[in-house]
């Protein structure tokens, strides 16, 4: 057997979320030590685990407790999975998990009581790993909320007017999600009386497309689409990501979204309620309806913002859009494209965050109207921005490019060229609104002084470039990111159903 | 916070103490009878709500109880973790129940090797953190300014 | 069958105070009462009439029990619950200090 790490993407944020209040009563520094000492490890984890798996490797099963399946018995424990598919998403998550924290070393010092921030951040990373490691219905329901609790916290914590509106807006919109979710798993547990993923896709697989059904699936969308902000549900994100800390807006916009409402809702529609683009096509349309909604809404508004995060916020539902399209395209590029347009908008996102928090501390303001030129006193930040920036919109040598690339590849292979169009023209939208922000703020000074500020604290800029260079690594050395994460993983949603062969046989 | 008038203190003194014990009784026997760690938490928690809300309390004193109780809810979380880890660490799977010689007889109070431990860590962090939530709700303005 | 219609009932109604009530106090009272109604309804879902406590003492014994499964999933998300009414009471609370006011027409400083 070997060596089985799982419960520990739980236990040790959790672990330090709880011994981060105690010592920090003891020393202030203590708390910074526990956190990011557990953001290294959640990282290091992460690599262990996927250099664990290999490549087309059967994926990790555990039995908390033991309770694995017996003979003729259904499973009665609860199971975590390690598949390549939470490989990839556990990976991304760490990665921008350990730089937030790495970040807030610095920029937390503008805020007050620093632990509650650590002790927050770390719940929240508790909880997405949770999510993603868990083969439990329920318990991703739990860790969904374990996650979303503290980051409705987290976002109202400067505490000022629009923080608390947009924390207050926020809570209820995603609490009415969580609501809807709960509602659903309860319909799931009255018809087929397990919540194990894996058994679960056999017993559902029996019902046939039945009204049920679809009324099951519905209820779940809505949940998770307003938590991963698609269109007609998006009206909190705007707010309640720019109100949010840097460190906690990057990795709101650059994960929470991704894991709460896509991995979620992919892992149960392809590997649980065994949906393809050939049996479920109604589905798979409504999604490119809401994704190309999603692009065309996030990405025109994102234009009309003056307010630096606001305009990132609204840039995150238009990426989010494309996500849900190659998924909606529904063949092998195009879920390849979402999975690794995931990972690379994950990076970029969280860099901009990053990089926008970075010019908010030193110059006091994120209206763009009144900044220019920082480029001359800012460098670093400024470079690693316009890096994220080109990754963002998919200009080539960068992650991005190859993210819509298979997007688009995958909408000409089904035929949708209308789709490749649209996908193609707001790729270049997304340059044009990011671009405005390079030159307000960063490149070109409009015969205004360049703003007078000092380039942000080292630890900020290490998180910064840190990330930059891997937009660019990812980019270059896109092959082996490919072969070893982005393929296997979409082979697993493409596979569907036999996800339950793999765990229950495994 | 002001304190109430004397008939209601006198009958929060007689109920606190009843209050507390039988929260502890839930808490110990929450593997052999209904209820357990939430359920005897909430009632340790009342019982403290119950004696701050008829006697009242100075700022000194609410600011002192907040930071005991959000040091209690931290060390109920982690005796927990921990004791999923310990299962771990033996070799064996989380959450499994180590404590064998706690094992004893079915229906006995030392019985069930890990479970009422857990329950017991429950216990202290859901009373400990439904009082700091009263505090930061209810009780002063302290928690604000801070 | 009614009970589970209660149940819709009662999701509805609060799902009506969250969307149309101004009161800040009351959108959260529709949450509690949204957050009733799905619990119910979990809870529901284990009900078998004339069932038993699931104790299983002995081996061989008449195995009419109620499903134990969905009272203890019901009871994490009480707990849930019971955090997300707190933190939205706090925040509620704090909104009152800084805008004065329940009113959540009034509450608008961010564009939307």
């Amino acid at each position: 057997m070997r060596f089985n790490f799982l419960p520990l993407f739980v236990a040790v944020p959790l672990m330090g979320a709880f011994l981060t209040p105690l010592l920090s009563k003891l020393w202030q520094g203590l708390a910074d030590i526990v956190a990011n000492a557990a953001g290294v490890f959640l990282l290091g984890l992460s690599v262990f685990g996927l250099v664990s798996l290999g490549t087309g490797a059967s994926p990790l099963v555990y039995w908390a407790g033991g309770w694995g399946p017996r003979a003729g018995l259904p499973p009665l424990g609860i199971a975590m999975v390690y598949d390549p598919l939470t490989a990839l998403v556990v990976l991304a998550t760490n990665i921008v998990g350990f730089c937030a924290l790495f970040y807030s070393l610095r920029y937390m010092n503008g805020y007050t009581a620093k632990w509650k921030f650590y002790t927050l951040f770390l719940l929240i990373l508790a909880g997405l790993n949770g999510l993603v490691v868990s083969g439990d219905l329920f318990n991703m329901f739990v860790f969904l909320e374990i996650s979303s609790v503290a980051s409705y916290g987290l976002v109202a914590f400067g505490t000022e007017h629009e923080e608390l509106e947009a924390a207050f807006k926020y809570m209820v919109l995603g609490e009415i999600g969580g609501m809807s979710i709960l509602f659903g798993i309860a319909l799931i547990y009255a018809r087929a009386s397990t919540l194990n993923l894996a058994d679960l896709s056999g017993q559902i697989a029996a019902w046939g497309h039945n009204p049920f059904f679809w009324f099951v699936i519905a209820t779940l969308l809505v949940g998770f689409a307003i938590k991963m902000a698609m269109v007609p549900f998006h009206s909190w994100l705007p707010d309640a990501h720019p109100a949010a800390p840097a460190p906690v807006s990057a990795l709101l916009s650059g994960i929470f979204i991704k894991v709460a409402g896509v991995y979620s809702l992919c892992r149960l529609m392809f590997n649980v309620f065994g949906l393809t683009r050939e049996n479920a096509a109604p589905f798979f349309n409504l999604l490119l309806g809401f994704g190309v909604l999603s692009i065309v809404v996030g990405g025109l508004l994102a234009f009309a913002q003056r307010d630096y995060k606001r305009l990132l916020a609204y840039s995150s539902i238009s990426q989010v859009g494309y996500i849900l399209i190659g998924l909606g395209i529904g063949n092998f590029w195009g879920i390849a494209g979402a999975l690794f347009h995931l990972l690379a908008h994950a990076l970029s996102k969280g860099l901009l965050f990053l990089a926008a928090g970075s010019v908010e501390s030193q110059t006091g303001t994120r209206d763009m109207g009144k900044l220019s030129g920082l480029e001359r006193s800012m460098p670093a930040t400024s470079w690693s921005h316009l890096f994220g920036t080109l990754s963002l919109a998919g200009v080539p040598p960068f992650a991005g490019f190859f993210s819509k690339l298979f997007i688009v590849l995958g909408a000409i292979q089904s035929r949708m060229f209308w789709l490749a169009i649209v996908a193609v023209i707001f790729s270049v939208v997304t340059l044009g609104y990011l671009t405005k922000v390079v030159n307000m703020v960063f490149f070109v000074q409009q015969g205004k002084e360049p703003t007078r500020a000092r380039e942000a604290p080292a630890t900020m800029v290490v998180a910064m470039v840190l990330l930059a260079l891997l937009t660019v690594a990812i980019g270059i050395g896109f092959r082996p990111v490919l072969d070893y994460l982005v393929w296997p993983a979409a082979q697993v949603l493409l596979n569907g159903l036999s996800y339950a062969r793999m765990v229950l046989g495994g | 916070m002001r304190g109430l008038s004397l008939i209601v203190q006198t009958i929060a003194r007689l109920m606190a103490g009843l209050l507390f014990l039988y929260g502890l009784y839930i808490v110990l026997h929450g593997h052999l009878t209904p209820g357990g760690g939430f359920a005897g938490g909430v009632l340790i928690a009342a019982a403290f709500i119950l004696m701050s809300l008829a006697f009242g309390s100075v700022e000194q004193s609410e600011r002192s109880s907040y930071v005991f109780s959000s040091v209690f809810e931290s060390f109920g979380g982690l005796v927990f973790v921990g004791l999923a880890l310990a299962g771990y660490l033996a070799g064996d799977f989380f959450f499994s129940n180590v404590a064998t010689y706690f094992t004893g007889r079915p229906l006995e109070l030392v019985s069930g090797g890990i479970i009422p431990l857990a329950n017991i860590a429950i216990g202290i962090k859901v009373g400990a953190g439904l009082f700091a939530i009263f505090l930061a709700l209810g009780a002063s303005q302290f928690v604000m300014k801070e | 069958m009614v009970p589970f219609l209660a149940c819709v009932l009662l999701l509805l109604i609060g799902l009506y105070m969250i969307v149309l009530k101004r009161n800040l106090i009351k959108v959260v009272i529709g949450f509690s009462l949204m957050e009733y109604a799905v619990n119910l309804f979990f809870a529901l879902v284990g009900f078998k009439r004339e069932g038993l406590a699931p104790i299983i003492t002995q081996a061989a014994q008449p195995r009419n029990f109620v499903d134990p499964v969905p009272q203890a999933l019901v009871l994490t998300s009480i707990v849930i619950g019971l955090s997300t009414t707190a933190l939205m009471l706090a925040l509620v609370m704090r909104i009152y200090e800084k805008f004065g006011t329940f009113d959540i027409s009034e509450i608008r400083r961010l564009k939307g």
